[in-house]
C-alpha cells in the first residue's frame, strides 16, 4: 500500500515528466534545448520579486512572476542576437548567469530583510523539492500538461512544418514568428511549473533527456512525441519511486539520472540509430564491400 | 559613532579588503579565458564545464577533505576536458544535436554531483549553499599564514590559477589568436586547433574550480562570459578585448562587493549583476557596435538618402523645365513625397535648407541653390552612369535599370564614377536617352 503523500508525488512527478518530454521534443528539434535552461535560470528573479510584492508565499503569483522574467530573459536573448554582434551562445550564457545572480541577490535580500524571509524557502527552487509536492501542485502540473497536449494536437501540422523546415514554412506564408512564440510559451510554462519540484538547474534535463532518447528510436515526429512523453512519464515515476524507497536520496537528481540511464540505453541499443545497430550496419557494409558485391572486379 | 563600533571597524578592516582581493583575483582569469570562449562561440561549454565539475569536486573533497588546493584543480581540469570530449562524442558519434548533447552531459554530471554532495554533506561540513553560491563573504575567516600574513586559504589556489592563466595566455598568445579566429587555417599552418581547444577547456575547468569556493558554480559563468562579451562590444582587437574584459571584471568585483555590503545581500550575485549592468550599458552605448551608435548611423543615412532624393528630383525638374538657374522649383508636397513622407521627410527638407542646398520661396516652392545643384548633378550623373553601366554589362532589361540605379546613386563617389565612365563606350547619354551630366569639376572650370 502506498501512502497518500507518496502517491501524490508519484502522480505529480510522472505527469511533469510526461509533459516535459512532449514539450522537450519541440525544444530539441528546434535546437532550443539550452534556451530552456536559460529560461529556468531567468525565472528566479521573477519568483523572488513576486514574493517581495505580495509579501507572502503564493504559488500562482510566484509562478506568474517566474513566467514573466523567464520570458523576458528569452526575449533579451533574441534581441541580443538580432541587434548586436553577440552570438546566441554568449547571449544565453549572459542572460542565464546575470538573471540568476539577480535572483540570488533578491532571495538573499528577502532572507535578510523580511521577518519571515526564511520561511519563503526560495532556496528550494534552485534544487527543487519533489517530495514536498502537494495536491494543488499536482493539479497545476496536470492542468499545464493538459493545455500543452491540447495545443500540440491542435497545432500539430504547423509545429511540424516549423520544426523541420523554417524557410519552407515562411515561404508558404505560415506565421513562423507566432508559432515560434507559441513553442517558447509552451516551453516556458513547462519549465516554470516544474521549477518547484525539480529546481532551476535540473529542469533542462527533463526537457532534453526524454526527447533526445526518443530521437534514437524513430524518424517520425508523431512517434517521437508519443515516445518522449512515455519516457518522461516513466522517468518521473521510476525516479520518484526510487528516491521514495531510499529516502536519503533527493528526488530531482535521481529523476535526472534515471533519464540519463534511459538515454544511454537508447543511444546504445536503439534499432537503426543506436550505436550497436550502426556498428552492425557498418560491419555488414564492409563485408559486402569485401565480397565485391558493390564493385565489380574484372 | 560609538567608540566601541569604531574599534570594531578598525579590527575588521582587513575583511572587506580580502574579499575584494579574492573577487578580483578570481574574476580576472575568468574574464581573460572567457574572451576566447566568446570568440570561438563556445560560451555554453564554459557553462557546461562549470556544472559538470561538481561531482569531481565532491569526490576530491571526500578524499582530501578540502574544496580547494592544487590537486583538486588538476583533477577538475581533467573532468573539464572529459566534458568537452563527451559532448563532442555524443554529437559526432551519437548523432545528437550539439546543444542537446551538451545539455545531456552537463545536467547528468551535475545531478550526479548533487547526489554525491547530498551523501557526503551528511557526514562532512559541505553544503549546497557553498557550492552553488560561493562563500566570498567569509573568505577571511579561513586563512593560512604566508609571508607573515594571514591570507585567505582560497586565495592560494586562486593565485595559482591566476598565474597559470597569465602564463598560458602570454605563452600561447599567437596560437590562441589564430585558433580562435580560423581553426582550419591554424591547423593547416601546423598549430593543432584541436589541441588548443582542449588546452583551453582544461584551463577553463581549472579556473572555474578555483573560483567555485568564492562565487559558486553558476555565477562563475557570469565571470567567464559577461566581461568578455562586454569587451567584444567595445573593440575589434583581441589584445584590447582581453584588457577591457579584465577591467570589466575588476569593476564588477569591486562595485559588486560594495553594493552587496550596502544592501546586505549576496556578494557573488551582486558581482554578476554589476557585470550584467556593464554589459547592458555596452549594448546601448558602445562606440561602434552599440545600439545607440547603430541607430544614429541609420538615422543619418536615412536623412542623407532622403534629402539626396529631393535634390535629384529638383535637378530633374530643372532639366525638364529647361531654363537652368532660373527654375520655378517644385511645390513642397512633391518634395515631401520624394523624401518618402513622414517626420523624416520633413527633417530631410529642413536639413537641405540648413545646409543651403535648397531654398524655399514665400509661395512654398523649393529651388536648388548653387551648391545644391552641384551635389544634385553628381547624384544624377551617378544614377545615369550606373544605368548605362548595367545596360552595357548586364542582361537586365531597360525598364529594370532605374530601381537599382536609384539605390546605388547615393554610394557612388567621384572615384567610382570615373571608373564606371572609363568602362563605358558612351558616357554622354544613358540608355533612356537622357544626357549624363558632366562631372562637377569640369563644369566649375570651363
Amino acid at each position: 500500500m502506498i501512502e497518500y503523500n507518496t502517491a501524490i508525488v508519484l502522480v505529480g512527478a510522472s505527469l511533469l515528466g510526461a509533459s516535459a518530454g512532449m514539450i522537450g521534443t519541440l525544444a530539441v528539434l528546434r535546437r532550443r534545448s539550452l534556451v530552456g535552461d536559460a529560461l529556468a535560470h531567468a525565472a528566479l528573479p521573477g519568483l523572488c520579486l513576486a514574493f517581495v510584492v505580495l509579501g507572502e508565499k503564493s504559488m500562482p503569483a510566484m509562478l506568474l512572476g517566474a513566467l514573466c522574467s523567464g520570458v523576458l530573459g528569452v526575449a533579451i536573448i533574441a534581441a541580443l542576437r538580432r541587434w548586436t554582434r553577440i552570438k546566441e551562445d554568449a547571449a544565453i550564457g549572459i542572460v542565464l548567469s546575470v538573471f540568476f545572480g539577480a535572483g540570488i541577490v533578491l532571495s538573499r535580500l528577502i532572507q535578510n530583510h523580511f521577518v519571515d524571509g526564511s520561511k519563503a524557502g526560495l532556496d528550494s527552487y534552485i534544487l527543487g523539492t519533489t517530495a514536498g509536492m502537494i495536491a494543488s501542485d499536482v493539479a497545476w502540473i496536470g492542468g499545464a500538461a493538459l493545455v500543452s497536449l491540447l495545443v500540440v494536437v491542435v497545432f500539430y501540422k504547423e509545429l511540424k512544418l516549423v520544426l523541420f523546415d523554417v524557410s519552407f514554412a515562411k515561404i508558404q506564408g505560415w506565421p513562423v514568428v507566432a508559432l515560434d512564440l507559441l513553442m517558447m510559451v509552451l516551453i516556458a510554462v513547462t519549465v516554470v511549473i516544474g521549477l518547484p519540484s525539480v529546481g532551476v538547474v535540473l529542469i533542462a534535463a527533463l526537457l532534453i533527456l526524454p526527447s533526445a532518447s526518443a530521437r534514437f528510436w524513430t524518424e517520425r515526429l508523431d512517434y517521437m512525441l508519443i515516445l518522449a512523453t512515455a519516457f518522461g512519464f516513466v522517468v518521473g515515476l521510476v525516479g520518484t519511486a526510487f528516491s521514495a524507497r531510499f529516502s536519503l536520496l533527493p528526488a530531482g537528481p535521481i529523476i535526472v539520472l534515471t533519464g540519463t540511464v534511459v538515454f544511454l540505453f537508447s543511444m546504445l541499443f536503439a534499432p537503426r540509430r543506436g550505436a550497436f545497430a550502426r556498428m552492425a550496419t557498418l560491419a555488414r557494409f564492409r563485408k559486402s564491400l569485401a565480397a565485391g558485391e558493390l564493385i565489380e572486379f574484372d | 559613532m560609538h567608540g566601541e563600533s569604531i574599534a570594531l571597524v578598525l579590527a575588521n578592516w582587513r575583511m572587506p579588503i580580502w574579499t575584494i582581493v579574492v573577487g578580483v583575483v578570481c574574476a580576472i582569469p575568468c574574464a581573460v579565458l572567457g574572451c576566447f570562449l566568446v570568440l570561438r562561440r563556445m560560451s555554453l561549454l564554459g557553462d557546461a564545464i562549470s556544472h559538470a565539475v561538481l561531482p569531481g569536486i565532491v569526490l576530491a573533497f571526500l578524499f582530501s577533505g578540502q574544496l580547494s588546493g592544487i590537486p583538486v584543480i588538476v583533477g577538475a581540469m581533467a573532468l573539464g576536458v572529459l566534458t568537452s570530449m563527451l559532448t563532442e562524442a555524443l554529437h559526432h558519434h551519437g548523432k545528437v544535436a550539439e546543444d542537446a548533447s551538451m545539455g545531456v552531459v552537463f545536467t547528468s554530471l551535475f545531478a550526479a554531483g548533487v547526489i554525491l554532495l547530498n551523501q557526503v554533506g551528511r557526514r562532512a561540513h559541505l553544503d549546497a549553499d557553498c557550492v552553488l553560491y560561493g562563500l566570498i563573504e567569509f573568505v577571511s575567516e579561513d586563512t593560512v599564514d604566508m609571508l607573515g600574513m594571514a591570507i585567505p586559504r582560497v586565495l592560494v589556489s586562486l593565485a595559482f590559477t591566476f598565474a597559470a592563466t597569465v602564463v598560458f595566455t602570454v605563452a600561447l598568445w599567437k596560437e590562441l589568436k589564430i585558433a580562435s579566429f580560423d581553426p582550419t587555417h591554424s591547423t593547416s599552418m601546423g598549430i593543432n586547433a584541436g589541441l588548443m581547444h582542449y588546452l583551453l577547456m582544461a584551463m577553463v575547468a581549472g579556473v572555474t574550480v578555483a573560483s567555485f569556493e568564492a562565487v559558486g558554480s553558476i555565477l562563475v559563468i557570469a565571470m567567464l562570459i559577461v566581461p568578455a562579451a562586454t569587451a567584444h562590444l567595445l573593440t575589434d582587437r583581441l589584445f584590447a578585448m582581453v584588457l577591457y574584459a579584465a577591467a570589466v571584471a575588476v569593476i564588477s568585483a569591486v562595485t559588486g562587493y560594495l553594493l552587496a555590503d550596502a544592501l546586505n545581500t549576496s556578494v557573488a550575485g551582486m558581482m554578476a549583476v554589476t557585470a550584467g549592468a556593464q554589459f547592458g550599458a555596452a549594448v546601448f552605448l558602445a562606440p561602434r557596435h552599440g545600439v545607440a551608435a547603430k541607430l544614429r548611423h541609420n538615422l543619418l543615412l536615412a536623412l542623407r538618402v532622403r534629402s539626396e532624393d529631393v535634390l535629384a528630383l529638383l535637378f530633374r525638374a530643372e532639366e525638364s523645365q529647361g531654363n537652368g538657374g532660373t527654375s520655378m522649383g517644385l511645390p513642397r508636397p512633391l518634395c515631401i513625397k520624394a523624401a518618402g513622407e513622414g517626420l523624416l521627410a520633413a527633417a530631410a527638407l529642413r536639413r537641405l535648407k540648413r545646409k543651403r542646398e535648397a531654398e524655399s520661396s514665400p509661395d512654398g516652392r523649393f529651388r536648388l541653390t548653387e551648391s545644391g545643384r552641384e551635389r544634385a548633378r553628381s547624384l544624377v550623373r551617378a544614377h545615369r552612369l550606373w544605368e548605362a553601366y548595367l545596360s552595357e554589362h548586364s542582361v537586365l532589361p531597360i525598364d529594370h535599370l532605374h530601381e537599382p540605379a536609384s539605390r546605388i546613386e547615393h554610394f557612388l563617389g567621384p572615384d567610382l564614377q570615373r571608373e564606371i565612365a572609363n568602362s563605358l563606350t558612351q558616357t554622354d547619354q544613358d540608355p533612356h536617352g537622357k544626357p549624363i551630366p558632366p562631372t562637377a569639376l569640369r563644369d566649375q572650370n570651363p
